[in-house]
């Protein structure tokens, strides 16, 4: 049986390393050579704070599974992240818009997070909390000219927020597991999160000429293991060589 | 910054025997040459040609080793091999920027990649299919592209060799990398160690070649000693790398795929059989494992950043011409 | 394709100078390109910063600035040569005086 504090880190460890992944996916593929590195800085920043998160877990846990036992022998059903982050990486519009929408929901949460009373919590969000501080400027940056740009560029733009917009509200939900470290002041309350989240996001579709969606129905299932088709294929590559050579050391 | 109207101006001089002496005796003192001083049209050629596929080959050198970021096998690994990706993203562009002060812009260069004008280091038309391979390509692919480098640090076109310095203090993870990803499979299970053996077979020899055609039938060594572009000759690099690699391979009890190579006590180098010139000629022509896909890939990326570069300028664009308005507005 | 290379417009060279942390003034470290100033300030903290090389970036076009011509080197910096009074050896203080 998991523990709530353990879920929780998990949630959080997994959605960091999905969504660096997805973002390491773009090495030596990007639109310019100065994004391409940008893209790999923010996709190293989100690794580490998953080996943190991760580490964390493990010692929750207290059944000594490391950082790797975590992330690479565990399969789709216990996976804890949000739907949002397994998106496959689409153009770069999709990308930007989706890192977009993870910092400026990440930074105010990890701000609040550094107050956690899990000390080891607080300590990754206080480290973590100014890495999504430029997460959240170069991709709202890149929204702002992506929006403002040409025809093409504001079309595929628009075209990933009507993709990624019904994946925003996993981001506020709150399950019993949560409720009680909320309460406990271990975690923190996505409630509190919406407004710093409705300015950055009303601020930055404003300058980007884009026209924030309705809240309507939004998908959900990923923090209880209920993922889409893209998972799967994603753990295939990152468990590839843990899998086929089970126990070795790399 | 120093690719001025100047430097057009005095490529009427090009052949000035009295400038090209003063040239020749500033570069037999050591001293540098910079962007905006007179230089041979020759060396400037060279020079673009030089850094610019040097350029070329960091970038298409991404490909390979990217092919397994996402399959990396620990998060330690994939940390360190998206940092080490992405330094070569890096250093493409440090000489991309030092080929820049010559004259030529990015978008030139690049397209010389694209359209097949440009070479790049032909090691990077060999495919990586197995995780062994980031670990060879650190080891030995980068170990040998630092005993080319480490000279050019010394080289006479400062803004070369400034790039240089900053690419070489940089890349003093990536040997290391790749020599604990190959200790560490040559110390694991037998399948691992298999794995590592078979990388090297793979790699030795087109690693080998990375040091160019022997100096007796390389078209460019002379001159380019002269200009102090190059100090050392392509088989003395090749000789150093070989006495530096041999003993670090057999540490590790891995054969090389060499039955000539053996120590002669005599001169305290180690000898290799010889090295097939066809097969280095062939994947230079074009004919390689990897060649048309590793620049389909390039073109594929830039082509679909076409887009993103366009919206960024023209956003530009429109903020400097809304802020031209507001100017005047208020006056 | 190679139309498309060819005709695609330029995108802005800048030149980046960093503050390290040794206190030292901003030192030129390099170039890279960018579409605006803001998009130039963050490719050179992508770029020119991974490994905590700098506390302070400054970006300048490229196209802003003034070098001097290497032909007027003479004319520019030997005259200072033999100003040999601005430099403190050039000042006898004895020895008993102690370090000045």
């Amino acid at each position: 049986m998991e523990t709530p504090l353990f879920t929780y880190t998990l949630r959080l460890a997994d959605n960091a390393l999905v969504l660096g992944h997805r973002l390491s996916e773009w090495c030596g593929h990007g639109p310019m050579l100065e994004e391409d590195l940008a893209l790999a800085n923010m996709a190293l920043d989100l690794i580490g704070q998953a080996r943190n998160l991760y580490t964390h877990a493990g010692a929750i846990e207290g059944k000594g599974r490391s950082e790797d036992d975590l992330a690479y022998l565990r399969d789709c059903p216990d996976w804890r992240n949000i739907l949002l982050v397994e998106r496959p990486r689409g153009d770069f519009a999709f990308t930007i818009l989706r890192q977009f929408l993870y910092a400026a929901f990440m930074h105010p949460y990890f701000e609040r997070l550094a107050a956690s009373k899990d000390e080891t919590l607080a300590a990754i969000a206080a480290k973590s909390v100014k890495e999504m501080a430029y997460h959240l400027r170069h991709s709202a940056e890149w929204v702002i000219r992506l929006g403002d740009g040409t025809g093409e560029s504001a079309a595929r733009l628009k075209e990933a927020l009507e993709d990624l917009w019904p994946f925003t509200g996993e981001m506020f939900e709150v399950d019993a597991v949560e409720r009680a470290l909320i309460e406990a002041g271990i975690a923190v309350d996505p409630a509190a999160i919406r407004p710093a989240w409705d300015a950055t996001i009303d601020h930055v579709f404003g300058e980007a000429l884009l026209a924030r969606p309705r809240d309507g129905w939004m998908q959900t299932g990923g923090r209880r293991g209920e993922h889409s088709e893209h998972l799967g294929h994603l753990l295939t590559d990152l468990q590839f060589l843990q899998r086929t050579y089970p126990g070795a050391t790399w | 910054m120093y690719a001025q109207a100047l430097n057009v101006a005095e490529k009427a001089h090009a052949d000035d025997p009295e400038l090209r002496a003063r040239f020749q005796a500033r570069v037999d003192a050591e001293e540098k040459i910079e962007p905006n001083d007179w230089m041979p049209e020759g060396y400037r050629r060279t020079l673009v040609r030089q850094i610019s596929q040097h350029a070329h080959s960091e970038i298409v050198g991404m490909l390979p080793e990217g092919n397994w970021i996402t399959r990396a096998p620990s998060l330690k690994r994939k940390a360190a091999l998206l940092a080490k990706v992405q330094d070569e993203g890096g250093h493409g562009l440090y000489l991309y920027s030092a080929a820049e002060t010559l004259g030529v812009s990015r978008e030139e260069l690049v397209g010389q990649l694209l359209t097949g004008k440009a070479k790049y280091s032909s090691i990077f038309n060999y495919p990586t299919p197995s995780w062994a391979d980031m670990g060879m390509i650190g080891w030995l692919v980068d170990g040998a592209a630092i005993m080319n480098q480490i000279p050019l640090c010394r080289c006479s076109y400062g803004p070369y060799a400034r790039a240089m310095i900053r690419i070489c203090k940089e890349e003093s993870f990536h040997q290391r990398q790749g020599y604990e990803i190959v200790m560490t499979l040559a110390k694991g299970s037998p399948a691992q160690k298999k794995m590592a053996q078979d990388s090297l077979n793979r790699w030795w020899w087109p690693a080998l070649m990375m040091f160019g055609p022997s100096d007796k039938d390389s078209q460019h060594s002379d001159q380019n000693m002269a200009w102090k572009i190059k100090r050392f000759s392509n088989d003395d690099l090749r000789q150093k790398f070989i006495d530096a690699t041999v003993p670090q391979g057999h540490f590790l009890g891995l054969t090389f795929p060499d039955p000539d190579l053996r120590f002669n006590e005599a001169t305290g180098h180690w000898e290799h059989g010889p090295i097939d010139w066809s097969e280095f000629n062939r994947v230079v022509r074009g004919e390689g494992p990897c060649n048309r896909e590793r620049l389909k890939a390039r073109q594929k990326a830039h082509d679909e950043g076409a887009w993103v570069r366009e919206a960024a300028l023209a956003h530009a664009e429109k903020r400097a011409a809304r802020k031209a308005a507001a100017k005047i507005a208020a006056e | 394709m190679t139309d498309k290379t060819m005709t695609e417009k330029t995108m802005p060279l800048w030149e980046v100078f960093i503050r390290s942390r040794t206190g030292l003034s901003h030192r030129h470290c390099g170039s890279l390109h960018a579409p605006d100033a803001e998009m130039a300030l963050q490719a050179a903290r992508d770029v020119y910063t991974r490994r905590g090389e700098g506390l302070s970036i400054w970006v300048v076009p490229s196209s802003a600035i003034t070098a001097s011509d290497p032909q007027d080197k003479d004319a520019l910096f030997e005259p200072t040569a033999s100003k040999i009074y601005r430099h403190p050896t050039f000042y006898e203080v004895p020895e008993e005086v102690g370090h000045m």
